[in-house]
């Protein structure tokens, strides 16, 4: 008996990433990912010094701005800062400033799309989004004493903007398509690279089960989910998690406010979810506001000038895709998935050849199999927007095949390893070095046409007889005579010379 | 509302503190911190209701600075002062409670 | 002239115009804190070489026409409470015993601007902790005037270091009355600026919303003169104003016509020593002779300001203080059992009872369930008693009252009674709750022949009037003329 359907899961994330400013969120340090070197990137105030004072980093501020503007967020006239207390090695300071009661957004949404048989669409409601310095790395020392930690204190002061989304998420895979569409619009927006690998985006899972029973429904206890180091990573550990906790409520009954909240890391190796150590006692964070920090007033004005200056957002641009270039859900969903720079580069292609289909074939195969294969960026593609764009337009005039298109294509990808990348003459130069122009024009046709007519008598006295297809020999033998003609107009010029017969 | 201050109540907030006390220094600190805080219950004479909390003396706001990189310091400044270090590192002792 | 009986103005004249170098000065200096200190025990570091060479350096600057900083060749004292990059920076604290600052604090980094010679750092209470510098964890600080008797606190070695004549110029800082009442214990001239006119950028946090750092002198000139020099907008501080620094000893001079003084009856109640009472009225007649109209004010909440303070100021504390926990600096414990334990046991033996009971106070204020009734609830006594001064200063222009409750008290007097010790602190603490600005000058002398300090309170940002006004006095008396007799250490 399979119980899928009398339990529903409830998610809500935790979402941490890192800002891309280049200095940290209250000193003028470099604020760059720098694991080979520990304690260079420091000073007095992220070493938390005596004496040492915060300043606020303005570009932080206003990239959170940004953030909670393309969040749909709530902005408040006032945020202010306050310092969450407790100890820890990689906390210099013995707390950390963030933001409690008054954070600079909150209530908000980000729709997404689960692609699928049957797509669909869900709003994931965010509860708020706010701003807070990172901690350092602490490490365990492998060298075999095992009593010790080490500390490294780079990160320390990092920007970090948390986001917390309501308990909409219920299913693994809209977990993974929020991640994802939360990445799309980060990196889009520049706020961050997103980067679970390299630590720039961090995610913990609040996970319980609403089980459906007799007398109505019940919820099981809430576990936090730590230590998800991938977005598949995430899918699976709430895939685990889920079947767990139906498990332990079979067999203890447990509901929520029962038990208290349970913190448990997911081992990615294994594929399950552990029981950590509990902490010492339930933390006090003993909030108050920081007496070394001002609070910051959000006019009007600011707020507007700041969502007057945000780019298209990756959602807006697909349906844009879909609406003005006529372009599939998933050819607009792919372009757009690979960056704004690549999305830009289609707009650019299309522009120089007008056609949005033929565009997206050649970015969505041709383009993306060549970046994967040589491990390019779009950025430093060898073929430039225009160049692409002009052989296009070529293929959309009719001036050469699309075959023929795949040829220029690879010589241009050769001339444009070197140091210059190859210009638009370049289209034409090799068309011609190679003769892939077709031969469309009737007078050129002509003498061709006659010889084939000529030698293939047979196949003349069939077509005419009512053998169409026997018509495709004599194009073919035409086609190899041309290197290139149109074979529609090849066909249609056979055709009518055989009627007239 | 004086909270009657117990040995117990002392204990807890001396380990939010971090902070190691004798049996005699706990005696001892029940009692002065019972006497200062049946002292500051003065506070509750004054009707605050309609009154603002004034956190800085000094009402500024949107004090910022610019993204712009200072030097950090050299490792061994950063490490000078530190208790244990391996020359890279700060060194403690073992953490034990899960991970970052 | 004797250099040691110079005021800070002579002094400076004196080494600009080449009638003594810098470093004859300083060496004076050097001299009388190698008489007396032994007993006196102002000092916990003094830089015998780092002094002469800055002085040395000042020589140079002048002998070959270079321009010379407002406070060239002036040796100055430092409450060790100041991040110094070559000088240790205890902080009174067994905690910081051997911490290096890696950096300088703002104002050490204004006085080497301006050419000051810097001699060593200053005995205090444990991390400003205190009213008597008896919570120094090395030593006790002896009041020139009376040696059985504390020069009180917390900048005890800073305000005894000028008394002493062992330097002319010396700061302090003041977080609930810090400056102005040792000031008024040794009976030399301290003051307070307004919250945000100097910048805390490496002075060692201990209440944030309340700190400030001010100058000690043994005349209003000397005091006019430091302060010039440490304030002015720092963006290295976000709690520091931008706003300009008027040109202090300038003005000094020019009497205020029109003065309009405010007694507050709240200030003269039971407790008051009455021999300090008549010490402030007999300042009310002075300034009456000058001109001034005395005006009674009311500060209704001025008894609610001991209790206010201290929840903020503990709070504050504990948690500027989490920071000390033997992982990056400062003290580690050599015996413990795991993480926790090594926090717990470092921090137990590195700092000092009245520390750790601010410690506890304060995060007994903030923890959950407790965070309205302490913390929140003394931020709104604490707007009221603002509110108070700003009504009092709508008629009068200054505000005279007492520094201290009594003169300096004996050493171990009030050790085993904090509670005692923290009431003290009335008349002091309403300017650093409201962020106010506030003078202490010497203002008489006991029967005993113990300094009596008066008191100048102003609104924010009025130093200059506060200066003049202090200067109108101090033209008319002749208490900071008055030195203590030190016995020669034996």
């Amino acid at each position: 008996m399979t119980y899928t359907t009398i339990y529903s899961t409830v998610v809500g994330l935790e979402v941490h990433v890192q800002l891309l400013t280049r200095t940290k969120l209250f000193c003028g340090c470099v604020n760059r990912f720098n694991p080979t070197q520990p304690n260079v990137q420091t000073c007095p105030v992220c070493l938390g010094l005596p004496g040492s004072l915060p300043v606020m980093n303005r570009h932080a501020f206003e990239l959170a701005l940004k953030t909670g503007l393309a969040l749909n967020c709530k902005i408040p006239k006032l945020t202010k800062w306050d310092r969450k207390q407790y100890y820890y090695p990689d906390l210099p300071k013995g707390y950390q400033i963030s933001q409690y009661d008054l954070p600079f957004s909150s209530e908000g949404w980000l729709d997404i799309v689960i692609e699928g048989q049957a797509s669909r669409t869900r709003r994931i409601g965010i509860i708020r989004a706010h701003l807070e310095e990172d901690a350092g790395k602490n490490f365990h020392d492998e060298s075999g004493r095992g009593g010790e930690s080490l500390v490294d204190l780079n990160r320390a002061g990092t920007p970090l903007l948390e986001i917390v989304t309501k308990p909409d998420i219920n299913t693994p895979a809209e977990a993974h398509a929020f991640l994802d569409e939360l990445k799309l619009l980060l990196t889009y927006l520049e706020v961050s690279d997103c980067n679970m690998q390299e630590g720039s985006l961090r995610c913990d899972a609040n996970v319980n089960l609403h089980i459906a029973v007799n007398s109505g429904t019940v919820a099981t206890p809430i576990v936090e989910i730590k230590n998800l180091n991938s977005f598949r990573g995430v899918e699976q550990a709430i895939e685990y998690e889920s079947r767990r906790q139906f498990d332990v409520w079979k067999e203890t009954g447990k509901k929520l406010g029962e038990v208290s909240k349970e913190t448990r890391g997911w081992d990615a190796e294994r594929g399950v979810t552990f029981g950590q150590r509990g902490k010492e006692e339930a933390s006090d964070y003993r909030y108050f506001p920081d007496p070394d920090l001002v609070p910051v007033t959000i006019e009007d004005s600011w707020r507007e000038q700041i969502r007057a200056g945000l780019i298209e957002f990756p959602a807006a641009k697909r349906q844009r895709f879909e609406t003005a270039h006529h372009l599939s859900h998933y050819d607009a969903s792919v372009i757009v998935a690979q960056g704004r720079s690549f999305a830009d580069y289609f707009e650019r292609v299309v522009a120089a050849c007008g056609d949005a289909k033929q565009a997206a074939n050649w970015l969505t195969q041709d383009v993306l199999r060549e970046m994967k294969e040589r491990q390019l960026a779009i950025e430093t593609f060898p073929i430039s927007a225009d160049v692409l764009g002009a052989l296009l337009q070529r293929i959309v005039a009719r001036k050469v095949t699309v075959n023929s298109g795949r040829i220029v294509f690879a010589a241009l990808m050769e001339r444009s390893t070197g140091s210059q990348p190859a210009g638009v003459e370049a289209v034409d130069a090799i068309i011609g070095e190679k003769g892939l122009a077709i031969t469309s024009g009737a007078d050129e046709l002509a003498p061709i046409i006659d010889a084939v007519l000529a030698a293939n008598a047979k196949i003349v006295a069939d077509v005419k007889g009512g053998k169409q297809q026997a018509i495709g020999a004599l194009i073919g033998q035409v086609m190899k005579q041309t290197k290139g003609a149109d074979p529609q107009v090849v066909r249609e010029i056979l055709q009518n010379r055989i009627a007239a017969l | 509302m004086t909270a009657r201050l117990t040995r117990d109540d002392v204990a807890k907030v001396a380990l939010l503190g971090r902070l190691k006390l004798s049996a005699d220094e706990l005696e001892r600190m029940t009692s002065q911190l019972a006497r200062v805080l049946e002292y500051v219950d003065i506070l509750n004479e004054v009707d605050t209701e309609p009154v603002e909390p004034l956190a800085h003396p000094v009402e500024l706001a949107n004090v910022f600075r610019d993204d712009v990189e200072q030097a950090c310091l050299q490792r061994e400044d950063a490490l000078a002062n530190a208790p244990k270090t391996d020359g890279r590192f700060f060194v403690v002792p073992a953490i034990l409670d899960g991970n970052n | 002239m004797s250099i040691l009986e110079a005021t800070a103005s002579q002094l400076l004249d004196a080494i600009a115009s080449g009638t003594s170098s810098a470093v004859e000065v300083t060496t004076a200096f050097l001299n009388q804190i190698e008489r007396h200190d032994s007993t006196i025990g102002a000092f916990l570091h003094v830089d015998r070489v780092g002094a002469l060479k800055q002085a040395a350096f000042v020589d140079e600057k002048r002998r070959t026409g270079k321009p010379l900083g407002k406070l060239a060749g002036l040796p100055i004292a430092i409450k060790d409470v100041v991040c110094t990059r070559e000088l240790p920076t205890t902080c009174g604290s067994r905690i910081l015993e051997k911490f290096l600052p890696p950096y300088d604090a703002e104002i050490i980094r204004r006085l080497r601007d301006a050419d000051a010679v810097i001699l060593g750092k200053t005995n205090m209470d444990e991390f400003a902790m205190g009213s008597s510098t008896e919570n120094s964890a090395f030593q006790v600080t002896r009041n020139p005037w009376d040696p059985s008797r504390t020069p009180g606190g917390s900048s005890g070695g800073s305000a005894a270091a000028v008394a002493a004549g062992m330097a002319p110029l010396a700061i302090g800082s003041d977080t609930g009355g810090s400056i102005r009442q040792p000031a008024a214990f040794c009976g030399v001239v301290g003051m307070k600026p307004t919250y945000g006119r100097v910048s805390r950028y490496g002075l060692v946090a201990f209440a944030s919303s309340l700190d400030q750092l001010g100058p000690f002198a043994s005349d209003v000139a000397g005091a006019a003169s430091l302060l010039e020099v440490m304030a002015g907008h720092d963006p290295r501080d976000s709690t520091s104003v931008d706003r300009p620094v008027p040109e202090y000893s300038r003005t000094l001079e020019q009497p205020l016509s029109g003065l309009r003084i405010g007694l507050a009856g709240e200030h003269f109640a039971e407790g008051l020593d009455p021999e300090v009472a008549s010490a402030v009225r007999a300042a009310a007649d002075v300034y009456r002779s000058l001109g001034a109209t005395i005006v009674d004010v009311t500060l209704p909440h001025s008894k609610y300001g001991v209790a206010a303070y201290y929840l903020i100021a503990p709070s504050e504390a504990a948690s500027n203080l989490a920071r000390y926990d033997g992982v990056h600096y400062g003290h580690r414990a050599a015996k413990f059992d795991g993480l926790i334990d090594m926090y717990a046991t470092s921090r137990g033996e590195g700092f000092g009872p009245e520390v750790k009971r601010r410690i506890m106070l304060g995060n007994y204020a903030l923890s959950a369930g407790y965070y309205d009734a302490y913390y929140l609830k003394a931020l709104k006594v604490r707007r009221l008693i603002r509110n108070d001064f700003d009504r009092a200063f709508e008629a009068c222009d200054v505000l005279l009252s007492p520094v201290t409750p009594t003169p300096a008290f004996k050493v171990g007097e009030l050790v085993d009674d904090p509670l005692a010790m923290y009431l003290s602190d009335i008349y002091t603490l309403g300017a650093n709750l409201a962020g106010l600005p506030g003078i202490s000058l010497p203002g008489g002398f006991s029967k005993s022949g113990l300094p009596i300090g008066i008191q100048l309170l102003g609104p924010p940002f009025a130093e200059e009037t506060l200066l003049r006004a202090a200067r109108m006095f101090e033209r008319e008396t002749p208490w900071h003329t008055k030195r203590p007799t030190l016995q020669v250490a034996s």
